[in-house]
């Protein structure tokens, strides 16, 4: 199914022969998995089971899911106390308020203090907020990612450009059950007089993992 | 199975390679941490993943100093890493 599909097309292009040109995501050769895919799609819709229809529009709902809402979700939690302690206790609840569903996992909210900085992986798969956020980046479910930020978060971390002082504990959070995270970064300084909205253009999908933190605005140049 | 696990709780993941759907990382099988934190009962996945019939079971989200699993860390000593952990995989320490 096209979830997993246009997950593996982005990578080494151009990167290794001197003519770059655009190469369409159906030039690459199928993996022995995508192939199952897709013969396991055909059979559905051949059998009538689902209809080539619903597939499409499952897609396209998909991808219409973007880290906006979690930026939304942030920027609330940073001007509202009320919020932000539901958001804590209850994360599902609290997103609901955004209208956002997420049926089948459970959203656990996690907040950057200046002693704890949180970081988000799942080592056995590829688990993320999808509902949430979207889909996930490729680097998040790339095998050197998942095995290197459980032992070695902070050269990780360095990597991103995200240097996180010696005294503040790095929490790395496995998501290997149920649960789906989401990271809350800290309010930049200098940010007092933004609105909600304002404050929610700044928070960035790889701020809610953790592999970077919120930057104050840019001065005007 | 032992009674429910509380917070703070120290515990011992069991050192076992069993095959099939397994979501305990074999990094930290035969580890020490503590938990801070008890979801509730979910379905068990290693039933689940083969669409047996699945009883709930207890999980916790159990945190581990990274220094005790990784003997050539490099970062603070209060590092930390958190797995989301089955009750069937933890026993009291």
């Amino acid at each position: 199914m096209s979830p997993h599909d246009h997950d593996h097309h982005h990578h080494d292009h151009d990167h290794h022969h001197g003519h770059p040109h655009d190469h369409q995501p159906d030039d690459k050769v199928h993996s022995y998995y995508q192939i199952l895919g897709v013969a396991m799609k055909e059979l559905l819709i051949a059998e009538g089971v689902v209809s080539a229809d619903a597939v499409r529009r499952a897609v396209e709902m998909r991808d219409s899911i973007t880290p906006a809402n979690g930026s939304k979700v942030v920027a609330r939690a940073w001007t509202d106390p009320a919020y932000r302690e539901r958001l804590m206790k209850d994360a599902n609840a609290a997103v609901a308020e955004f209208g956002i569903d997420m049926p089948a996992t459970h959203l656990i909210a996690v907040e950057n203090t200046p002693d704890i900085h949180n970081i988000v992986v799942c080592t056995l798969c590829s688990c993320y907020p999808r509902d949430l956020l979207g889909l996930p980046p490729s680097w998040y479910k790339s095998r050197a990612y998942r095995a290197r930020v459980v032992h070695e978060p902070r050269s990780v971390l360095g990597e991103f450009g995200t240097i996180i002082p010696d005294d503040t504990q790095v929490r790395v959070h496995d998501s290997t059950a149920d649960m789906r995270y989401l990271v809350i970064p800290r309010r930049p300084e200098g940010t007092q007089g933004m609105s909600e909205e304002q404050l929610a253009a700044l928070v960035t999908r790889d701020a809610m993992i953790g592999v970077t933190i919120v930057r104050p605005p840019q001065a005007k140049s | 199975m032992s009674a429910h696990l509380h917070e703070g709780d120290q515990v011992l993941v069991r050192e076992d390679y069993p095959i099939g759907h397994i979501r305990t990382p074999v990094y930290v099988r035969g580890k020490r941490g503590v938990v801070v934190r008890h979801f509730g009962a979910f379905g068990n996945p290693e039933t689940l993943a083969f669409c047996l019939p699945s009883d709930k079971r207890e999980l916790y989200k159990v945190r581990f100093r990274q220094r005790d699993l990784w003997p050539l860390y490099r970062g603070s000593d209060a590092d930390t890493i958190e797995l989301d952990l089955y009750e069937h995989w933890l026993e009291k320490a």
